[in-house]
């Protein structure tokens, strides 16, 4: 049953690159590298319980930890990914430090003002030499392997979904794991937690690290897939899409996140196809609906379907 | 030397002396009780053994290391295990996820073995496996292995909390109130496991209870606090007959020879 499945998943998510044309195909890709941004959030905020508003900033410093080294050094993109991972791993376990000291609603303000200052720290005039100020830079996206036979579009589908599975390969075993219970221990009782000989420090700062790192990685991604960066467009709108991505999707679940992911790339497309002059409303409208029918995200809608009905037995009887 | 010693532990909340200047030991492999009426400080004397609170004055020494300034997380790497009088679970995890999350100190794959699921992850797994499954048959807690912790009635949740603070194989195991809401029948199935547990995991056993009867049975010793301050330390003979035990419960309206 279960290898079958991953067969079926697999055959599902290669089919777009052949079943969709060109701009499709692209839009898919970004609603890749969005399911992977949200899952890089779901890890630190869903599993751990530590509330970001500002995972933007991270997938700005992937972005850039991408677009630099290919644009001025001329580097590969793949060679661009381990730099990326440890630029976002050091800069995601540094702001798990002031995390530590500030809970609940309070890390949510601190991290929503990282999400504002970073597309202005990138402008700065220090350091505009690299990152190009307001005008931001161009890099051309890596070319497909002539035996491939495909489309720069297809190819970078394909680069994305690999890049994209593997880090969700790697969270899953994670979260099953040890660590992963660690997280949601913590999550669910610090004290308890404690007792059981977990490291509250450590564990959240690494905690936060991983999830940078993930978050990071979508931001290599786009980068290379769109061909540009720019601060702009890192605004603080891009942290509260993922939020709202892993809240739809699902706090709290591997699943979820890709639905989340989905829902962040096609949903405002959607509210602007429905109504030009305010597509805002339709977006929010869409938005309240989801929250209304699916109040545990898409991913409670799949768990309903697919857990068998929960028996209780031996209820004490006295 | 004594596995667990207290000396002249004192702890003050602001104006409130919640204990004040308590010692006594808990030998290897003894079940020690822990009586007093209500805000004794029997929980707070829990929670300076454990690491959680810092006391105001005086020493913990367990299996040999002074443990009084230790960070709370460093308790249960050197063999304490304890459980919590109105439940400290991981709401949201299931009931099995609990128990190996109480394994945590006994393993060491770290984020990278366990994203890489490398051999020694997969091992570690393997044996927090094992034991769970037999900690689970144990407390009867099979046939609820999958279900989340929250949705189970308080006894249930409250052989959870020993299963979780049992996979560690601790040395030390802290007990608060662990008949608190059982009938007479399960008080005696409690009683029985305790006397199974302390066989088969060869481990010591802090028991506080109100239940005296089982405290009774169960303790080789048992020592008595009142207002903080220790009034009677001995056999359980010698503590449910010393005057000072008596008075205390009886001006509390309890009756240490209830039950
Ligand atoms: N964190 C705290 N801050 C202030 N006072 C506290 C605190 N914890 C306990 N106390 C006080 O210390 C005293 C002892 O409380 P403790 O919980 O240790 O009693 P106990 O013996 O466990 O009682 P019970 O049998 O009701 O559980 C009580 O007067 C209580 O109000
Ligand atoms: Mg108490």
């Amino acid at each position: 049953m279960k290898p079958l499945l991953i067969a079926a998943g697999l055959a599902l998510a290669l089919l777009p690159i052949w079943a969709l044309e060109s701009f499709h195909l692209f839009q898919l890709t970004l609603a890749v590298i969005m399911a992977l941004a949200v899952l890089g959030l779901n890890i630190v905020t869903g599993y751990n319980g530590q509330i970001s508003l500002g995972h933007g900033a991270f997938f700005a410093v992937g972005a850039y930890a991408t677009a630099i080294p290919m644009s001025l050094l001329d580097w590969s993109f793949w060679a661009t990914l381990p730099v990326s991972a440890i630029v976002c791993g050091v800069v995601g376990w540094g702001v798990g430090f002031p995390a530590l000291r500030l809970g609940g609603l309070y890390l949510a303000l601190t991290t929503f003002a990282l999400a504002v200052a970073v597309p202005q720290i990138l402008k700065h005039k220090a350091v505009e030499a690299w990152t190009g100020g307001v005008q931001g830079l161009f890099l051309l996206k890596p070319e497909a392997p002539a035996w491939l036979a495909l489309s720069p579009d297809q190819y970078m589908y394909l680069v994305a979904l690999l890049v994209a599975g593997l880090c969700y390969l790697l969270t899953a075993n994670l979260l099953r794991g040890r660590i992963g219970r660690a997280m949601m221990a913590v999550r669910d009782n610090p004290t308890a937690a404690e007792a059981m000989g977990m490291d509250l420090a450590s564990l959240k700062t690494r905690t936060f690290a991983v999830s940078a790192i993930i978050t990071g990685m979508a931001g290599s991604l786009s980068a290379a897939v769109v061909e540009f960066v720019a601060p702009d467009s890192f605004t603080f709108i891009l942290s509260i899409s993922l939020f709202v991505g892993m809240v739809v999707g699902g706090v709290g679940s591997i699943l979820g996140s890709v639905f989340g992911g989905l829902f962040v790339l096609f949903v405002p497309n959607l509210a602007e196809a429905i109504s030009r002059s305010a597509p805002g409303v339709i977006y929010g409208a869409i938005l309240i609906l989801f929250l209304f029918i699916l109040p545990d995200g898409v991913a409670g809608l799949v768990r309903r379907f697919t857990t068998k009905k929960r028996i209780i037995p031996g209820r004490e009887t006295s | 030397m004594a596995l667990l010693e207290v000396r002249d532990v004192v702890m003050r909340f602001g104006g409130v002396t919640a204990v004040g200047g308590v010692s006594f030991s808990v030998e290897e492999r003894q079940i020690c009780g822990l009586i007093g009426p209500n805000g004794a400080g029997k929980t707070t004397l829990f929670n300076i053994i454990s690491g959680i609170y810092r006391p105001s004055e005086g020493s913990v020494t367990f299996a040999g290391t002074n443990t009084t300034a230790l960070p709370r997380h460093a308790m249960a790497p050197l063999g304490l295990g304890r459980t919590f009088q109105n439940l400290a679970l991981f709401r949201s995890m299931s009931v099995r996820e609990n128990v190996l999350a109480g394994a945590h100190s006994a393993g060491h794959a770290g984020f990278f073995a366990n994203a890489l699921r490398l051999p020694a992850a997969r091992r570690e797994e393997a044996v927090a496996a094992r034991r769970a499954d037999e900690l689970l048959a144990l407390l009867a807690l099979r046939d609820v292995a999958d279900i989340a912790v929250s949705d189970l009635p308080f006894g249930t949740q409250k052989r959870v909390e020993m299963a979780r603070a049992l996979i560690s194989q601790p040395k030390l195991l802290l007990l608060d109130e662990p008949a608190g809401g059982l009938n007479h029948g399960e008080v005696d199935e409690l009683a029985r496991l305790l006397e199974e547990v302390r066989a088969s995991f060869d481990l010591s056993i802090l028991l506080v209870e109100h239940h005296m009867s089982l405290v009774m049975r169960v303790s080789d010793k048992v020592v008595a606090l009142d207002f903080g301050k220790k009034i009677a330390d001995g056999t359980p003979h010698e503590v449910r007959t010393s005057p000072e035990v008596i008075r205390a419960y009886l001006g509390d309206g309890h009756d240490a020879h209830a039950a």
